[in-house]
C-alpha cells in the first residue's frame, strides 16, 4: 500500500479544468520529483492532496484511507504538510513564531477537534477525531532540530519574517513545515527565484529530512535539480502525468517530449 | 483649574470608549469583520448582568465575571453559527447581517424587558470620588479607565505572546496558509469573538453603572466606538485608547463652553483627526 496516493484525480477553477484523472503515487521513504512547464498543473495537484481544493474521497488514498474530502486543517494532522509555492511566510510573525505555528496545531487533539467531534454527529460531515487518529506529531523535529538545519535562522529568530532574503524565507517556510514531524512533505516550486548556491544550501537539507522519516515530493521546473535528488519522477503536462520512471530510465528525449509535448 | 479638571474627566471618559471599542477592533484586526451590532451586543451585556444581579443578589462586578463565560460561548456561537457565513471578499454581507442582528436584538430585549430604562446600582461607589492636589476625579470613571487599560494590557499579551494570539495573528495574514498548518479560520474567529464579547461584558458592567440604558442605546454607543477605532487606526488597541480620549476630552471641553456643544465637538474632533491622519493615528504596518 502506498503511503499517498492519486487515483483519477480531478480538479477544477470554477468551469476550467486543470486536472483530467492524475495518477501518482509515493512510497514510505521515497522522494519524489514532479517537472512540468508552468501552467502544467503541479500546484493544483498539490492544493488538491493538502484539501485546498476539495474533492472526492476517495481521488486521494493516505495510508489506504480516502481524503480527497477532508479540510486542509485535518490533512496537515494526519502528516501531509506542504511547503507552498511562494513560500508564504505570515508576515505578522517573526521567524520563531513562524517556525512554532507550523507546530501548534500538530497530530494530536486540540480542543476544538473535540468540539467538532460532538458537533460532526449531528452535522454529518467527517469526525476530526477519528480523522486525525494515528498521528500525534512528535518526532525528531524541534525548534532545535531546525535551528540545528538551517543555524541563520536561529541568529534572526525574533526578526520579522518579511525582513529575511528569500533563500532564508525559504529555509522559515521548510522549517515550518517540519515542525509538525510530517510523514510527508510536499515542496512546490522551493528554488523557484534563488540563487544557484542557495538553492544548493536547500536541497543539502533534503537527506536529513529524509532521515528523519519524512516522505518528500519535490515539485521542480528546474529538471536537472529534481533528476538529481528523486527516486522516481513524474513530469506533468496540461493537466495530465505524461510521464513517470526512475531518473536513470528516462532519457533526455523522453522528458523533452513529456515536458514540451513534441519530440526534441 | 476648572480646565485641568474638565480634561481629566474627558481624558477619563475617553476610557470608557475605548472599552466601547476595544471589542470591535479586536474583532476588524482578526477577521476584518465591521460589526454594527456591538454596541446592541453591549446593552445585551448590561441587560445580562442586570438579570444575574437580580437573581443572585450579587454585586455587578461579580455578576459581570459570571456573565462573561456566558456571553464568551454567545459570541462562539455566533460566529460559527451565522458571522463565518458572511465573511468572504464581499464586505457587504458582513454589513447586512450585523445590521439585521442588531434589530434583532434589540426587539428581542425590548420584548423580554420593556422599553423603560435600566440602570446597575453599585451604591455608594457612584458617588465617590478622589481628590489628586485639587482636582476631584468620580471613582467610578478611574475604575472604567483602569478596566480599560487592563484591558488593553491583557489582549495585547494574548496577541503577542500566546499561541492562540499567534493563530490570530496567522489567520488575519493569511487564512489559507494558516490553514495549511493546521489551523480552522472559522474556530479562530469563532475563539475571537468569544474573547471580543468578554470585553463587551466589561463594557456593559460600566455602560449600566454610569448611566441609565434602554433596549435603543446600543447605536449611539457605536458611533463613539466608531469613531475611537477610526481615529487610533484599525486594528490598533493602543491607538483606539488614543481615539477614546480624544472624544472623550473634546466632548468634556465641548460641553464646558456650551452644553449643546457636547456631541458635537465629539464628532468635530473625529472629522479633523481624519482631515490630518486619514489612515488613523497609528494605522497597522500592513494591509
Ligand atoms: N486560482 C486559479 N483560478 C483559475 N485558474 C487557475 C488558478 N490557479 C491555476 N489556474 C490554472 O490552472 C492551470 C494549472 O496551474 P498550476 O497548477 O498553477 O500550474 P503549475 O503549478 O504547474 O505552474 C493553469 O492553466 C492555470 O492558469
Ligand atoms: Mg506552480
Amino acid at each position: 500500500m502506498a503511503l499517498l496516493e492519486t487515483r483519477g484525480l480531478t480538479a477544477h477553477y470554477g468551469d476550467f479544468q486543470a486536472l483530467f484523472g492524475v495518477d501518482i503515487h509515493l512510497d514510505e521513504g521515497e522522494t519524489v520529483a514532479i517537472i512540468g512547464a508552468n501552467g502544467a498543473g503541479k500546484t493544483t495537484l498539490m492544493r488538491s492532496i493538502t484539501g485546498v481544493l476539495r474533492g472526492e474521497p476517495e481521488q486521494i488514498r493516505h495510508n489506504g484511507t480516502g481524503i480527497g474530502h477532508l479540510m486542509p486543517d485535518m490533512i496537515m494532522k494526519r502528516g501531509i504538510v506542504m511547503v507552498p509555492e511562494g513560500r508564504r511566510l505570515f508576515p505578522s510573525l517573526t521567524v520563531e513564531e513562524n517556525l512554532l505555528i507550523g507546530g501548534q496545531h500538530k497530530g494530536g487533539r486540540d480542543l476544538g477537534d473535540r468540539i467538532d467531534s460532538i458537533l460532526s454527529r449531528f452535522t454529518g460531515g467527517p469526525d476530526p477525531m477519528e480523522v486525525v487518529s494515528g498521528n500525534d506529531g512528535t518526532g525528531v523535529w524541534t525548534l532545535d532540530t531546525v535551528y540545528d538545519l538551517f543555524p541563520i535562522l536561529k541568529e534572526r529568530r525574533h526578526t520579522p519574517s518579511t525582513a529575511l532574503s528569500g533563500g532564508q524565507q525559504q529555509m522559515v517556510a521548510i522549517g515550518r513545515a517540519l515542525m509538525s514531524n510530517p510523514s510527508v512533505l510536499l515542496c512546490d516550486e522551493i528554488s523557484l527565484g534563488l540563487a544557484p548556491v542557495i538553492i544548493r544550501d536547500i536541497y543539502a537539507a533534503l537527506p536529513r529530512i529524509r532521515a528523519g522519516g519524512t516522505s518528500v515530493v519535490v515539485v521542480e521546473q528546474d529538471i536537472g535539480q529534481a533528476l538529481k535528488v528523486a527516486d522516481r519522477v513524474y513530469c506533468m503536462m496540461e493537466g495530465r502525468v505524461t510521464l513517470e520512471g526512475r531518473p536513470d530510465e528516462i532519457s533526455r528525449d523522453d522528458v523533452h517530449a513529456a515536458y514540451f509535448g513534441a519530440p526534441a | 483649574m476648572i480646565w485641568i479638571e474638565t480634561i481629566v474627566q474627558g481624558v477619563l471618559l475617553g476610557g470608557l470608549y475605548a472599552l466601547f471599542a476595544a471589542g470591535l477592533s479586536l474583532v476588524f484586526g482578526i477577521m476584518r469583520l465591521v460589526n454594527l451590532a456591538h454596541g446592541d451586543l453591549i446593552v445585551m451585556g448590561a441587560y445580562l448582568i442586570l438579570v444575574v444581579v437580580s437573581v443572585s443578589g450579587l454585586n455587578p462586578f461579580f455578576a459581570a465575571l459570571v456573565a462573561a463565560p456566558f456571553m464568551f460561548t454567545v459570541g462562539w456561537i455566533l460566529q460559527r453559527a451565522v458571522l463565518n457565513r458572511t465573511l468572504g471578499e464581499d464586505i457587504l454581507p458582513p454589513l447586512l447581517v450585523t445590521f439585521g442582528l442588531s434589530v434583532v436584538i434589540q426587539n428581542t430585549l425590548l420584548e423580554g424587558f420593556t422599553a423603560d430604562s435600566q440602570r446597575l446600582s453599585m451604591g455608594p461607589l457612584e458617588t465617590a470620588s478622589v481628590n489628586v492636589g485639587p482636582i476631584t476625579m468620580g471613582t467610578l470613571p478611574i475604575l472604567t479607565f483602569g478596566s480599560a487599560i487592563v484591558v488593553i494590557l491583557v489582549l495585547n499579551w494574548i496577541f503577542y505572546r500566546t499561541a492562540i494570539g499567534r493563530a490570530f495573528r496567522a489567520t488575519s495574514d493569511d487564512p489559507v496558509t494558516a490553514s495549511l498548518m493546521g489551523i480552522r479560520p472559522d474556530r479562530v474567529f469563532a475563539t475571537a469573538m468569544g474573547l471580543a464579547l468578554v470585553v463587551v461584558t466589561i463594557a456593559a458592567l460600566y455602560l449600566g453603572t454610569r448611566s441609565n440604558f434602554d433596549p435603543y442605546v446600543g447605536p449611539a454607543r457605536l458611533i463613539y466606538a466608531f469613531e475611537a477605532v477610526i481615529i487610533g487606526g484599525l486594528g490598533s488597541l493602543w491607538g483606539t485608547l488614543a481615539g477614546g480620549i480624544i472624544i472623550g476630552v473634546a466632548q468634556t471641553l465641548g460641553a464646558a463652553i456650551n452644553p449643546e456643544w457636547q456631541i458635537l465637538a465629539g464628532h468635530v474632533a473625529f472629522l479633523i483627526v481624519l482631515l490630518v491622519r486619514p489612515r488613523g493615528l497609528f494605522p497597522r504596518a500592513f494591509d
